[in-house]
């Protein structure tokens, strides 16, 4: 459930969205996930839940991936966001679209995301990406359509790992 | 030029997906709309005496909609008239919808659902569908003399066995929640209706006796859709009338989209389940009888479970063989939120307890597992429980050998001791199991599903067609059949979205029909266009069909689906060819059990499916691994439970899903037996995979530890309540 706040109580926020920084007067418990969507109109993060158990809102937050539903808008004044609809996230969205990891594709924003999230952190790490590996990163980001198996192919596809 | 059937065709959506710019109905911005909820029931069953409102409530800031405020009939269309859109005096389940609120934005919604109360008069709820006394539909399935198999049974030294089996709920759990945006008629009285669908001409019937309009006056545009299964086959039309309702009494566009909580509560789920099988076998193994009882709750309303009850029926003897077969099944009313439709239908249900059945008769023969299900399968030349011959596209020996050859489950020691010495137990299960594609019996040709295909004056071709794209790749599967059967490349073929002001009535999306019954319908038109357009197949296409169309050349197809000759059905009786054809498969799961949580993992599934050809090969491995873990989920871990008439998971923190982490690794293995009426060979493959996995799973469950399950899911707690039986039993 979208919380609701009042809207007279508004603070200044300043977000950077893929590349692009945004002033914004919001509710300062506003939703990140309702940031995005409505006053920045990026309808790519998904609502699956609201409630933190699907991964269809996952951004990537100052290099980290967040539940775009579980953030208040004042927690992440400042911050530099990623979303779907950033043009880094190529070579991921290809290789979704060349394994079959997207079917209805309302889970696949927030996996691509993590997905970049896990490969960053990988490449960070110095460790080699694995199918396991992608399975742990993955664990809370929900999927109905695939049986995670195409996912999983999309996501070593991208790694460049042969799977 | 490559081949678009059985080759690779990209998704044309698929772009818009990864990249986030497809617009599903949460993403639509419409100036000016506001805000629909709903005030429910908070009772199973009682009588509505009317509403408090708080009395700092201020009405005129909402619009509020009561049954008087419907202009046709208070009647939620689909195959019997008992559900209301609007409860207006009896109430027969928990979150009932009692009346409608719109607002300007969700803090006065809100507000407004929070300030008024339903003044209900409790009372007492039929919860036990043991104890339901109102059969919703009733089917018996009969052939040859069961009775007199069953008297002879001593005398003729066959052994007879009996097994009660149980299935609970499950949620469809599409990742996006219901929704609809309606907008208040024009000056024609024309409704719009957009939402998240699966069936746009089930949502505009629904409309137009809400409405009381003609079907040209309710127009239903499909969005992209988040995952169905079944889920947004009926509830959609609840959605649209609620948010029609609205939008007319607001006049202007009304947003209804449910939050996860709301769509978890209310929705329909999966019928629970309780079969029974009396099995008569000799001493080989053969099957001589099966006297099968099939009893679903269908719920507070009708809805289709008529048409669940008797696809589980028809399933309910499984893929084999058997001279005197029994099937009586009900579907009874409950004070339960209706049940309804999800992937499979009523055959999952069945399709365990006969697997389950299966290898109880295998344990009291002595007989593997396998070699039982072998002997006893369905061949060319067979019947069937309604007495249908089998004609062509019979995969059963193939599909068996296919699994047995990648896994050896042929050659498995069934239940042998095992090392545990590291806390867990290793098992094998297999089942095996067939689904008809298409409407049941006379369904399709009632139905009569049009297709049409259009040149456009670039020379492309418009494929309009009422399927919907809700996942599994409808665009993909109809650009692969277009571009082959015409010759032309995908670039040259468009796939119209589904809006009932311009596409034509394909029947409904769902029964495993969409590929194989829209599909051939698109495969005549295309030929047909193709003859049209002639010149020198060598050019391409694009250009001879711009100049067909500048010679004025007539470019519109229509197909409308006839059955083949030789599919006759009796409905009365429930005999005949109950389907055009049925889709194959076995499953084998590998698991490990826990032997101190009890827990299964399920670590490797192996499915072999005859699919009679395979247009688009990824999506049909998509759709298989996704059902299968469906099924999966099912088997052990998807816990859907009711108290007082409410669910108790009505939070996706409560209601579970696999994850990946729970999720085997999949072999998936094709084999295509073509079917002569279907497109390329095609046959439906949609909800078999739903069939298999339960029984799979809980045959290795006992196949590791010994434990014979008779109920899904097969959670800890029930694994241990079953040891414990088993052990008390022993004692004794
Ligand atoms: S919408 Fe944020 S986790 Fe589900
Ligand atoms: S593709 Fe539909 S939920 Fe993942």
């Amino acid at each position: 459930m979208k919380a609701i706040f009042d809207e007279a109580s508004a603070i200044a926020v300043t977000l950077t969205v893929n590349g692009t920084t945004s002033a914004l007067r919001v509710p300062p418990l506003r939703r990140l996930l309702d940031v995005l969507r409505e006053d920045l109109s990026l309808t790519g993060t998904k609502e699956g839940c609201g409630e933190g158990e699907c991964g269809a809102c996952t951004v990537i937050v100052d290099g980290r991936a967040e539940l775009a539903c579980m953030v208040p808008v004042c927690q992440v004044d400042g911050a530099v966001v990623r979303t779907v609809e950033s043009t880094e996230l190529e070579s991921l969205q290809n290789a979704f679209l060349a394994e079959g990891g997207a079917q209805c594709g309302i889970c696949t924003p927030g996996m691509i995301v993590m997905a970049r999230a896990w490969l960053a952190e990988c490449e960070s790490a110095g460790v080699a990406p694995t199918v396991d590996g992608a399975r742990e990163a993955l664990a809370g980001n929900l999927c109905r359509c695939t049986g995670y198996e195409k996912i999983l192919a999309s996501v070593m596809r991208a790694a460049g790992v042969k799977t | 030029m490559q081949a678009h059937v059985g080759g690779r065709v990209e998704r044309p959506e698929g772009r818009a997906k990864v990249t986030g710019k497809s617009v599903y109905i949460a993403d639509l911005k419409v100036e000016g709309a506001w805000l629909g909820g709903t005030v429910r029931s908070d009772v199973a069953r009682g009588t509505l005496r009317g509403f408090d409102f708080a009395p700092e409530f201020d009405r005129t800031r909402v619009v509020i909609v009561t049954p008087t405020d419907i202009p046709g009939e208070n009647v939620q269309a689909l195959i019997v008239d008992d559900q209301p859109i609007l409860a207006a005096e009896r109430i027969e389940h928990w979150g009932e919808p009692l009346l409608l609120v719109a607002a300007p934005d969700a803090r006065t919604l809100e507000a407004a659902l929070a300030a008024i109360r339903p003044r209900i008069d409790p009372l007492p709820p039929v919860l036990d569908m043991e104890l339901s006394k109102h059969a919703q539909k009733q089917i018996t399935i009969e052939k040859g003399d069961v009775d007199a198999a069953i008297r002879a049974a001593k005398k003729n030294g066959h052994i007879v066995l009996e097994g009660t089996y149980h299935t609970d709920s499950q949620e469809q759990l599409y990742i996006e929640p219901q929704g609809c945006v309606a907008f208040p008629p024009d000056k024609d009285g024309t409704i719009v209706v957009k939402g998240s669908l699966q069936c746009p001409h089930y949502v505009r019937k629904a409309l137009v006796r809400c409405f009381g309009v003609t079907p040209g006056q309710a127009r239903v545009v499909q969005m992209e859709t988040g995952g169905g299964f079944g889920g947004k086959e009926e509830y959609p039309s609840v959605v649209a009338c609620h948010a029609a309702l609205l939008a007319r009494a607001a006049r202007r566009p009304v947003s209804m989209i449910y939050d996860r909580h709301e769509d978890l509560a209310v929705t329909p789920k999966r019928h629970p389940a309780r079969v029974r099988h009396k099995t008569v076998v000799d001493k080989h193994g053969r099957l001589i009888a099966m006297d099968i009882d099939v009893l679903l709750d269908g719920g507070a309303y009708t809805t289709l479970s008529p048409v669940v009850l008797s696809r589980g029926c028809i399933h309910a003897a499984g893929p084999y063989r058997c001279e005197n077969t029994r099937i009586r099944g009900r579907v009874v009313a409950t004070n339960h939120v209706p049940y309804g439709a999800f992937r499979g239908f009523g055959a999952p249900q069945t399709c365990f307890a006969i697997e389950r059945m299966m290898d109880r008769v295998a344990r009291a023969t002595g007989i593997h597992p396998f070699a039982l299900r072998h002997k006893n399968m369905l061949r060319v030349g067979d019947s069937t429980a309604t007495g249908q011959i089998l004609k062509d596209s019979v995969g059963s020996a193939e599909v068996l050998a296919a699994v047995a050859e990648k896994t050896g489950i042929d050659k498995h020691g069934w239940c042998a001791p095992r090392d545990a010495r590291a806390g867990k137990a290793r098992g094998l299960g297999l089942s095996f199991f067939y689904h008809g594609a298409g409407f049941t019996g006379s369904g399709e040709e009632m139905l009569k599903g049009r297709v049409r295909i259009d040149v456009l004056a670039d020379g492309r071709v418009e494929v309009l067609a009422g399927s919907t794209e809700i996942g599994q790749g409808t665009n993909a599967l109809f650009l692969a059949i277009t571009a082959e059967s015409l010759g032309c490349e995908t670039a040259d073929v468009v796939v119209a979205t589904p809006d009932t002001a311009h596409v034509p009535d394909s029947g409904p999306t769902v029964a495993s029909r969409t590929c194989m019954v829209v599909g051939g319908c698109l495969t005549k038109a295309c030929r047909e266009l193709a003859a049209r357009v002639g010149g020198d197949v060598k050019r391409p296409w694009r250009e001879r069909a711009r100049e067909f169309a500048q010679r004025g050349g007539d470019g519109q197809v229509t197909v409308q689906y006839s059955s083949p000759k030789d599919v006759v059905w009796d409905d009365d009786t429930y005999t005949g060819d109950a389907y055009p054809v049925f889709g194959w498969a076995a499953d084998v799961a590998e698991i490990e059990v826990d032997l101190v949580t009890l827990e299964v993992e399920v670590k490797r599934f192996s499915t072999a499916v005859d699919v009679g050809k395979a247009i688009q090969p990824a999506l049909v491995e998509g759709q298989i691994e996704g059902g299968s873990l469906q099924a999966v989920g099912w088997a052990h871990l998807e816990v859907v439970t009711t108290r007082a008439g409410k669910f108790e998971q009505d939070r996706l923190a409560t209601c579970i899903i696999p994850t990946t982490l729970d999720a085997p690794k999949f072999d998936v293995m094709l084999v295509e037996i073509p079917y002569a009426h279907g497109p390329f060979g095609a046959k439906g493959v949609g909800e078999l995979p739903m069939d298999g996995g339960a029984p799979a799973v809980v045959a290795a469950i006992e196949d590791a530890i010994g434990v014979h399950l008779t109920r899904v899911p097969a959670t800890p707690e029930r694994i241990m309540e079953a040891l414990e039986s088993a052990s008390q039993a022993r004692k004794q």
